[in-house]
């Protein structure tokens, strides 16, 4: 649950300007979706963000704090790939980040700290709908139980902003559409700010609070090099969502995860759970 | 059908697979034959009964001189070598592989020193060690270590850069300090690489280890080829090669088993 905040931001390299003029507040447990072309910069906002790239001009701040300049557990993510490790299990994907907060000499957990990291995880595994695939290996996984790792491994940690880089665009629809109950329910139950890039428009307006276009205001050949993309749309989203503060995390209702049906996408009733809750 | 859809079948595939070895073995046959049949003292083709007798004699029975079963101890030595070179290029070549791969400074400071040391020939560099290190076990085991080591530093930094960015990035999420993420993300994966760039670098370690035996020394496969050379003894020679072959064949596998039943997720890692 944090506030952030872009303070004219502009990123270049060398003579290419990619982003300018981007002021911008994010309010803490916002979900916003950042919509755009290709090419438009929405992946360089993210990483900024990250703190993979620092911008060139301008400052971001969090909760009033500059962000660090490198990644940290305070800002999770998720890649549309290569989220998750291919050499640990389910189990020890999602325990990692706390073997790694608890363990810093060996990165590994023995004896009861393990037992009590494993039992979380598993009570993170059900919710997300991976119940009993905990000693698999990722690619044994279809593409959108990868994912429902990816988020319980970041949400494991307990990070205060998500960021999400396409994080669904490689799924089938009908995965999609159970993946966005399991984002909705996550961002309800969890304190997260949430940030995520989408090249779906249904997707981000399905989901978020707000939605943020970024767009080049010039596009001429002679003028792309010399103007980047800024914010063009800012919507808040009719009638306004915003997150439940359940603190209470339940397991999964029946119905709303069909973990077990995603590696047969065109199975009929798969899409069946559009629009519920 | 085209030939490039004529897949053989699995008998099919073992005629294959033994056909160059059978035809290898008759042509030596066959010129053994006639050669001894011109001449029975020949020595440079010698028939299966002489070889049988003379790995009968280096293997099963007692030197009189050394009091030893000569092909026994010349495979000990030989192999304690090669093992010790190659336990220490593989510590050492992990070490710094992930080392160079993973920090951009260490990559900095020792990527080129590192490709510039593996365009080295090794065995230019032996005389060198011979004056230095003396012609005892060392100068040998250093010149296997120097004649492997770079590739392999080489090599497993490369293989540690590949590793998606994403994945290093993902670590820094969950909090990793760069010590946590060589021993946590890194090393895990870069295991079962290593043995493909260690299996990659048994010939040449092989090679120095025979050139080094060849040149100085007073045991080992290769000393005793070279040694029974001056005799013309082809009939101790070719069992040796062979014995050799063997063994380079079965640490090979040994080693394609070891990273098939250590690392059960590497194999859809590679076929990515």
């Amino acid at each position: 649950m944090s506030a952030i905040r872009f303070d004219d931001v502009w990123k270049e390299y060398g003579d290419h300007i990619v982003l300018e003029r981007i002021t911008m507040e994010v309010e803490p447990r916002a979900f916003i979706a950042l919509v755009g072309p290709s090419g438009c910069g929405k992946t360089t906002l993210l990483r900024m963000l990250l703190g993979e790239e620092q911008p060139s001009r301008g400052q971001i701040l969090v909760d009033g704090k500059p962000l660090p300049a490198e990644p940290d557990a305070d800002r999770g993510v998720v890649f549309q790939r290569y989220s998750v490790f291919p050499h640990l299990t389910v189990l020890q994907n999602v325990m990692l980040g706390r073997e790694l907060r608890d363990a810093k000499l060996i990165g590994r957990l023995f004896g009861a700290a393990r037992r009590a990291a494993a039992d979380d995880a598993m009570k993170l595994l059900a919710e997300v709908g991976l119940a009993g695939q905990e000693s698999k290996y990722p690619s044994a996984l279809s593409g959108g139980m990868q994912q429902r790792l990816a988020l319980a491994q970041a949400i494991m940690r307990g990070p205060k902003i998500l960021l999400l880089d396409e994080p669904f665009g490689a799924l089938d629809p009908g995965i999609r559409a159970d993946i966005h109950l399991l984002m909705k329910r996550l961002w309800n139950e969890t304190h997260l700010t949430v940030v995520m890039v989408t090249h779906d428009l249904s997707e981000a307006f399905g989901l978020a609070t707000r939605v943020i276009a970024l767009e080049r205001s010039r596009n001429r050949p002679e003028e792309r090099e010399r103007y980047g993309a800024t914010v063009s749309r800012d919507l808040e989203i009719f009638p306004r969502r915003s997150a439940e503060l359940r603190t209470t995390v339940q397991p999964a209702p029946a119905g709303t995860t069909r973990s077990g049906k995603e590696h047969q996408p065109g199975r009929p009733g798969a899409l069946v759970l559009k629009g519920q809750p | 059908m085209r030939l490039v859809n004529m897949r053989p079948g699995r008998q099919t595939r073992f005629y294959l697979l033994a056909l160059p070895f059978l035809l290898v073995a008759i042509a030596y046959f066959a010129g053994s034959g006639a050669r001894l049949a011109q001449n029975p003292n020949d020595k440079l083709l010698p028939a299966l009964p002489s070889m049988v007798q003379a790995v009968k004699q280096m293997a099963f029975e007692v030197d009189p001189r050394t009091g030893s079963y000569l092909m026994a101890s010349d495979t000990v030595a030989s192999l304690g070598r090669l093992g010790s070179a190659l336990a220490i290029s593989t510590v050492a070549a992990l070490v710094l592989g992930i080392l160079i791969g993973l920090l951009p400074g260490a990559n900095a400071l020792l990527g080129p020193f590192v490709s510039v040391t593996s365009m080295v020939p090794p065995l230019a560099l032996l005389p060198i060690l011979f004056i230095v290190m003396g012609l005892g076990e060392n100068s040998k085991i250093a010149l296997i270590v120097i004649g492997t080591l770079p590739c392999m530093i080489r090599d497993l930094a490369m293989k540690v850069q590949e590793l998606p960015r994403e994945q290093i990035v993902k670590a820094q999420t969950l909090g990793a300090s760069t010590w946590q993420i060589a021993l946590r993300v890194a090393m895990p994966q870069t295991l079962p690489r290593l043995i493909d760039v260690l299996r990659l670098q048994l010939g040449p370690a092989w090679l120095f280890l025979i050139a080094a035996e060849a040149i100085a020394s007073d045991s080992g496969l290769g000393y005793r080829i070279f040694l029974v050379r001056r005799y013309l003894a082809m009939d101790v020679i070719i069992p040796y090669v062979a014995w050799i072959t063997l063994l380079a064949f079965l640490i090979d596998v040994g080693l394609r088993v070891l990273q098939r039943k250590a690392f059960p997720w590497f194999a859809s890692v590679r076929a990515e």
